[in-house]
């Protein structure tokens, strides 16, 4: 019989091999899920992760890494001090949305103008339209004890029409003989977030990420508000206790992450997307959320978990084209990740026991 | 000599780093009531476990009635005959006492025959309770008596109580009493466990008191003294707490007309309470739990809403004023529950160090924290309040319930409170420790500052507050020098036994 005793403590060693394990058990699963298809297993597993960072186009690939991993790492260290919090904020993808049409819309404004003072704004307007975008969950579990995961996760479906609506109205591009979609801002400088250094995938939103983590990762550790947000997350009455008001803290986490989630998509249409469009957004937020946990919502896990979801986005698309896998299995693919991950973490606070356990003798 | 009902001998279990039980040996008799006496970490819980099924012995063998007895799950001991109520109920609020039950039962009978069962079960020993009640609204006294029934409809030979009298008014104890010797006529025998010495001197026939493990000894309660067997547990002579002579000063803490509803559905609203506490004054308020404890130490430490002016320090009104910058301005709390609401569980101490230290120690420079100043706060706490302990790192939940409360106390004591406010400031702490927080408390009062003591424990507050009050149904009593009131009438002021009656004898 196995049986599972309580630890004393956390186990350290075992959260941050949970992860590992994780990788390894979706990598057993989705062969034998490729091999369901009538796909080589072994072979669609290295062409996820092999081939983009080694294979004979890696030079290609490389960057992408980059580029796809980015707006992951950003959005998913926004929903990691909500989640930290016990604030479920489902709805990245949505501020997500929002903040790209509103950095493109500030940009859009000024066109043709050029001036280095646009980009600037853009940024700033990507990012406030993701914060207000989040905080309408946020007010309304305050004012009215809504369910934030409810009310986020419902204005992703609001942001995706406004998103057409945008596409089809308002943003549409003058010139562009009636198709839907707006200009292209990679055409107009002041506007594109162009790499920073050719050839690396490199851009705005990347050090947008790079400093997101660094200043997450010393507000959790070394912040009052870091440890507010811990504190809550463990034992909300205990965190009300020292000080901590929950209201504010709610407002703040839901404004962070949708202000992350509105940079993050502010840099992808002013850059790698180029255009507001009606299929703008792939499911980075909803993608991030996996990339938050499977990082253990520690700053520098997301990290790395940001850039093993980008190899599966990149690697996943190798696979469907070389190997014609269904996009859906990749998809599916992604989900064991965070399943098996959730289901491993039972042994942080869980040792597995075999055996009847204690029997007196 | 006739054989005993249970009987334990040379029971070994050892956990990594501790011997819990180590070679016990104890036998119970029929229809006898046996106190298990020791302090936190003598192994009374272990032992108890093992018992109940729990947990399994290293080794050593149990045997019931002459034959081996050795329950592999709590299931087949109840089915042995072997009944335990914990000190923690576990109960569902929003079902009814009858649904309880019928939760804990392996083939529950239905609904209605269990309901006259219960009905049969609580009219003979006493312990009146209506089956359709709903368990939220009941008292904690009559929550134990839910618990109580479970364990009497399965007829048990040995009914185990863990520090029964903890949450009960002194009539409520006396009916309890009632209870427990009509079962013992009747054949019943009755593990009692208590820290409180003179309630096992009046209801107990033998006593095994164990320490670090070991059965240290034996006694006949009735002939032994109070002091004798809290020496017994500690192994060392005790040290009462001693109040230095002080002058009452100005007034630190005034609470007018405070009325506030309650945060929970289930809790109690305040209604229109009214006190002060003087500098080096300790006013302990009385009362069974559920009676607006804890709402009242919420607006205390700020953590609930109360209207202007109701609450203030020092002639300043504190009501907008948030649980951080009480903590500033000198006024502290520790609350009842320790883990999740004192301190957070998976944190380790340092971090709950810092809980409620940072201001006032000074362990943050404009929002950023400076762990190793927090660590050495945790390590000052730990040494002078002895938490046993391997160090600052470790979780809160990894330390024992006295422990941790000894950490807890320590925390706010250490920060030279003007205003100290403590809800059950020894709750489930051993004898030897309890004296040394009361210790500390009446030191903290000494040095001029004003504390209010909220406590289920009479003889505790009898010991410290120099004024009492009682707070019934979420009303305070107007508080009255302590000198010169008797139990009778501190269990009147406590609205006596809630409509309890004494066993059909």
């Amino acid at each position: 019989m196995i049986r599972l005793e309580k630890r004393p403590q956390p186990s350290k060693a075992m959260s941050w091999a949970t992860p590992l394990l994780a990788v390894v058990a979706t990598m057993i699963f989705g062969g034998v899920l490729f091999a369901a298809l009538g796909k080589d297993p072994i072979q669609s597993i290295l062409t996820i992760f092999w081939e983009p960072l080694f294979g004979e186009f890696s030079f290609f690939y490389r960057p992408q890494l980059l580029i796809k991993g980015a707006p992951l790492v950003l959005i998913a260290i926004g929903l990691a001090l909500g989640f930290k919090a016990g604030i479920w904020n489902i709805g990245a993808e949505g501020q997500y949305i929002v903040g790209a049409i509103c950095g493109a819309a500030a940009g859009l404004a000024f066109y043709p103008i050029e001036s280095v003072l646009i980009f600037p704004l853009m940024v700033l307007s990507g990012a406030l339209g993701g914060c207000l975008w989040a905080l309408i969950p946020g007010f309304l579990k305050v004012k009215f004890g809504t369910n934030e995961i409810l009310v986020s996760l419902m204005l992703v479906y609001v942001a995706e029409q406004l998103l057409a609506s945008m596409s089809l109205g308002l943003l549409k591009n003058p010139e562009g003989f009636g198709f839907p979609g707006s200009r292209n801002l990679q055409q107009y400088p002041s506007a594109h977030n162009a790499e920073l250094i050719a050839g690396t995938g490199m851009h705005w939103g990347v050090v947008a990420a790079l400093i997101a983590v660094i200043f997450a990762y010393i507000m959790l550790t070394r912040h009052k508000l870091g440890f507010a947000i811990r504190v809550t997350g463990e034992a909300p009455r205990a965190a009300k206790f020292g000080g901590v008001n929950p209201a504010r803290l709610i407002l703040f986490c839901l404004g962070a992450s949708g202000l992350l989630a509105g940079l993050a998509g502010m840099f992808e249409v002013a850059g790698p997307a180029g255009q507001i469009s009606i299929d703008f957004n792939v499911g980075y937020g909803f993608t991030a959320i996996i990339v938050a946990f499977l990082g253990r919502l520690n700053p520098l896990g997301i990290v790395a978990a940001g850039l093993l979801m980008a190899l599966t986005y990149i690697g996943g698309d190798i696979a469907q084209s070389q190997l014609g896998l269904p996009a859906a299995a990749i998809q599916v693919f992604q989900g064991m990740l965070l399943f098996f991950l959730l289901a491993l973490d039972v042994l942080t606070n869980y040792r597995v026991r075999f055996g009847t356990g204690e029997v007196a003798t | 000599m006739t054989t005993p009902l249970l009987a334990l001998s040379g029971l070994t279990k050892a956990y990594p780093g501790v011997i819990a039980n180590d070679d016990v040996t104890l036998d119970i008799g029929v229809g006898e009531i046996h106190a298990l006496l020791g302090e936190n970490g003598a192994g009374k819980s272990t032992l108890v476990k093992i018992i109940y099924g729990l947990v399994k012995p290293d080794s050593g063998v149990m045997q019931m009635h002459g034959t081996a007895f050795a329950p592999v799950d709590p299931r087949a001991a109840r089915g042995a005959g072997v009944g335990m109520v914990f000190q923690h109920f576990s109960l569902f609020d929003a079902l009814s006492v009858a649904e309880n039950i019928a939760l804990g039962m392996e083939a529950p009978p239905p609904m209605a025959t269990l309901a006259t069962r219960i009905r049969e079960v609580s009219e003979t020993y006493g312990l009146p309770l209506s089956p359709d009640r709903t368990v939220g609204d009941l008292s904690a006294g009559e929550r134990q008596r839910v618990e109580i029934i479970r364990c009497l409809l399965q007829d048990p030979k040995l009914l185990i109580m863990d520090e029964p009298t903890s949450v009960l008014t002194p009539q409520e104890v006396d009916i309890l009493f009632e209870t427990l010797r009509k079962l013992k006529e009747e054949g019943t025998a009755i593990l009692y466990i208590s820290h409180k010495l003179e309630e096992i001197r009046a209801l107990c026939d033998a006593a095994t008191i164990l320490r670090g493990g070991k059965n240290v000894g034996t006694c006949v309660p009735r002939d032994t003294s109070a002091r004798e067997m809290a020496e017994m547990m500690v192994g060392s002579t005790l040290a009462t707490p001693k109040a230095a002579a002080h002058d009452a000063g100005e007034v630190m803490l005034s609470v007018t007309g405070l009325s506030a509803a309650s945060p929970s559905a289930f809790g109690m609203a305040l209604k229109d309470i009214s006190f002060e506490v003087r500098a080096g004054e300790v006013l302990g308020i009385g009362g069974v739990a559920g009676n607006g404890q804890d709402e009242l130490l919420g607006v205390l430490s700020g953590e609930l809403p109360c209207g202007n002016g109701m609450v203030s320090f020092k002639g300043g009104d504190l009501s907008t004023i948030g649980p951080e910058a009480r903590r500033g301005l000198g006024v502290l709390a520790a609350p009842e529950e320790r883990l999740g609401h004192a301190a957070a569980p998976d944190m380790s101490l340092t971090e709950n160090a810092m809980l409620t230290g940072m201001t006032r120690e000074g362990l943050a420079r404009s929002g950023m924290l400076n762990w190793t100043k927090a660590r050495g706060f945790a390590e000052r706490i730990i040494t002078e309040f002895d938490v046993r302990t391997p160090g600052p790192h470790n979780a809160a939940r990894s330390l024992s319930g006295g422990n941790l409360q000894k950490f807890v106390i320590g925390r706010e004591v250490l920060q030279r409170p003007e205003v100290l406010v403590v809800n059950q400031p020894t709750w489930g702490v051993d004898a030897a420790a309890a004296a040394d927080i009361r210790q500390a408390l009446l030191d903290l009062a000494a040095g001029g500052a004003a504390l209010v003591i909220i406590s289920q424990d009479l003889d505790e507050l009898m010991e410290i507050s120099d004024r009492f009050a009682a707070l019934n149904e979420g009303r305070l009593s107007a508080p009255k020098p302590t000198s010169g009131l008797n139990v009778e009438q501190i269990g009147l002021m406590l609205g006596g036994a809630h409509g309890m009656e004494v066993a059909h004898v």
